[in-house]
């Protein structure tokens, strides 16, 4: 057979049809958020003459009334500090705990990997009612730290199975050699571990602090107090109290998911391959 | 012993939120309990009032609704995206990352942005029916008992289907190019080759994908509390909804305990058939 006729055979299909389904689901994907930058951007008489299509006459006041109405002032101030000490806590209580079982031969590693595999998938109703009776025994509810203890339970198994893999995978050299220049145990996690494994714990910490942010169940049940309540779920109350005026809703959805946004875009690899890790495990 | 010095904080915070509350739902579920103070034990109680609860039926029923929907339209919608980005490399991350935004916003913004593009008044019905089409024109889509489950459950794939797209597309990458080849070289067409290599190729995935989507069906709870409540008239309750309500409006905590644990016990169950399967040597 002659090169030619070969050629021929095997020359690629057109991909034009491939990407008119691919914008069409980029639409579908998008579309929606693009109407909410719109709407942020109209006033509410222009919303009613004109629900989905970009602003005519953009205005910009719905932003600073979203901020001060919505208390924003107050609950990012709470989501930030449910997100930073969700962050830390994961990593540290994950990091030790990967280590112990990556490094340290941890007795009954399996029997511990399957626990973390069921505590993983383990659902809220399975314990709900009792912690909450707990909580409010112990007086944890309506604190931002009670609700940071539960976050770190729900997202540090995930984050342990995470981080092992990780640390699995590290060359055991430099370790070895600190222990043999006498660093004790932490010392060889701290020194020498952590600054070989950053990638791995900021995996878990995008993941683990993208979940705390967007959290919503247990925020609205362990948090009533208006002045402690995370954007999440400050923003329901706020929207059924502002349901018909779209401007003012969709501000202060961009307001919540701006960080997001932002930090996803930036680190977008990263967040797409912590998050769809729990995936590729099984 | 080092070692599970090292563990201690881990399970100390799992010890104290997850397990140690989930054994006490055992004790809690056989009790008459308000959630605060004494709670008096009633044996099966709790199960037989479960069994006969119509409302429990109707919301498990439309678990199962929520599942068809999921097991479908997300995973189909996945396959396809997935399979269309791994035959391109020209933009294929900026796709990525677009179909992979809606998974990253909270949900309580998700939901408050369709409820005004799906309003009866001013959303897209109107917008169409301006130009028009007004067969959706002054449709309640979440107000509406026939359509409020699948329109939750449509917002909610809003979200999670890019997710899919990217767990397919990984798998993807991992199969072996030349079996495209081969299949080509034998004649086959696309459709052909997405049954014969891709759909083969990415088993493992899809397995999982399907695991977890009947798991979290039979536990979803955000959507449906944000938008409808469970509304109108009991028509998006679910039994993740139904026992919030009986946990904390009606302060049934005791057979609230024995309905997550009921749940728990059919998730549970799923998996164990998984990982039965697995060890029994199917590959997924």
């Amino acid at each position: 057979m002659s090169t030619l006729t070969r050629g021929r055979q095997r020359r690629e299909p057109s991909k034009v049809p491939y990407y008119i389904v691919l914008v069409l689901l980029s639409l579908f994907a998008l579309g929606p958020l693009v109407v909410l930058v719109f709407n942020s951007l109209k006033s509410n008489a222009e919303i009613g003459r004109n629900p989905m299509g970009p602003p005519l006459s953009p205005v910009f006041e719905n932003f600073p009334t979203a901020w001060s109405q919505g208390n924003f002032a107050t609950t990012l101030v709470n989501s930030t500090i449910l997100t930073t000490g969700t962050i830390v806590g994961v990593c540290i209580i994950a990091g030790t705990a990967a280590y112990a079982m990556a490094r340290l031969d941890l007795p009954g590693t399996n029997a511990v990997l399957l626990y973390l595999f069921v505590a993983s998938a383990l659902p809220f109703q399975l314990f709900i009612v009792p912690l909450f009776f707990l909580w409010s025994t112990i007086q944890l509810t309506n604190t931002l730290f009670g609700l940071i203890v539960i976050y770190w339970a729900i997202f540090s198994p995930f984050a342990t199975l995470l981080l092992r893999s990780y640390l699995v995978a590290l060359p055991r050299g430099f370790e070895d050699a600190a222990r043999i220049d006498g660093a004790t145990e932490l010392q060889v996690l701290l020194r020498v571990v952590l600054p070989l494994s950053w990638p791995g714990f900021l995996t878990i910490a995008l993941v683990s602090g993208l979940g705390a942010w967007n959290e919503f169940f247990f925020a609205i049940t362990f948090i009533q107090d208006e002045n402690l309540k995370p954007v999440t779920t400050s923003f329901l109350a706020f929207q059924s109290t502002f349901s018909r005026d779209w401007g003012l809703t969709s501000a202060a959805s961009i307001i919540i998911i701006l960080p997001v946004v932002v930090l996803f875009l930036g680190l977008q690899r990263r967040f797409i391959n912590g998050l769809t890790a729990g995936g590729l495990k099984g | 012993m080092t070692a599970w010095l090292f563990m201690l904080p881990l399970v100390v915070v799992n010890v104290l939120v997850i397990l140690g509350p989930s054994v006490a739902t055992i004790y809690y579920s056989f009790t008459e309990w308000s959630g605060i103070g004494p709670a008096e034990f009633v044996g099966l109680q709790n199960y037989r009032d479960i069994v006969a609860d119509g409302d429990f039926w109707t919301a498990l029923m439309h678990n199962l609704i929520w599942t068809a929907i999921f097991l479908t339209v997300p995973i189909a919608m996945g396959l396809l995206g997935a399979f269309l980005l791994s035959q391109i490399t020209r933009f294929q991350m900026v796709f990525r990352v677009l179909y992979f935004i809606p998974y990253v916003i909270a949900s309580v913004v998700n939901a408050a942005l369709w409820k005004n593009i799906l309003d009866p008044t001013r959303g897209i019905g109107s917008v169409l029916a301006s130009v028009g089409i007004p067969f959706l024109d002054g449709v309640s889509f979440f107000g509406s008992e026939r359509l409020a489950l699948p329109a939750v459950a449509f917002v909610d794939n809003w979200h999670w289907w890019g997710f899919v797209v990217l767990l397919f597309l990984t798998a993807l990458q991992s199969v072996d190019k030349e079996l495209y080849e081969a299949a080509r070289v034998d004649g086959a067409n696309r459709w052909q080759q997405f049954i014969n290599v891709t759909i083969p190729g990415i088993r493992a995935t899809l397995v999982f994908v399907v695991l977890m989507t009947i798991i979290g069906s039979l536990l979803v709870f955000d959507y449906i509390y944000i938008i409808t409540q469970g509304g109108p008239a009991g028509a998006s309750e679910v039994v993740g909804t139904l026992m919030y309500k009986e946990a904390f409006a009606r302060f049934e905590a005791g057979y609230a305990a024995a309905m997550g644990l009921g749940l728990s016990f059919l998730s549970g169950l799923i998996i164990l058939v998984f990982l039965y399967l697995r060890r029994r040597g199917w590959e997924i």
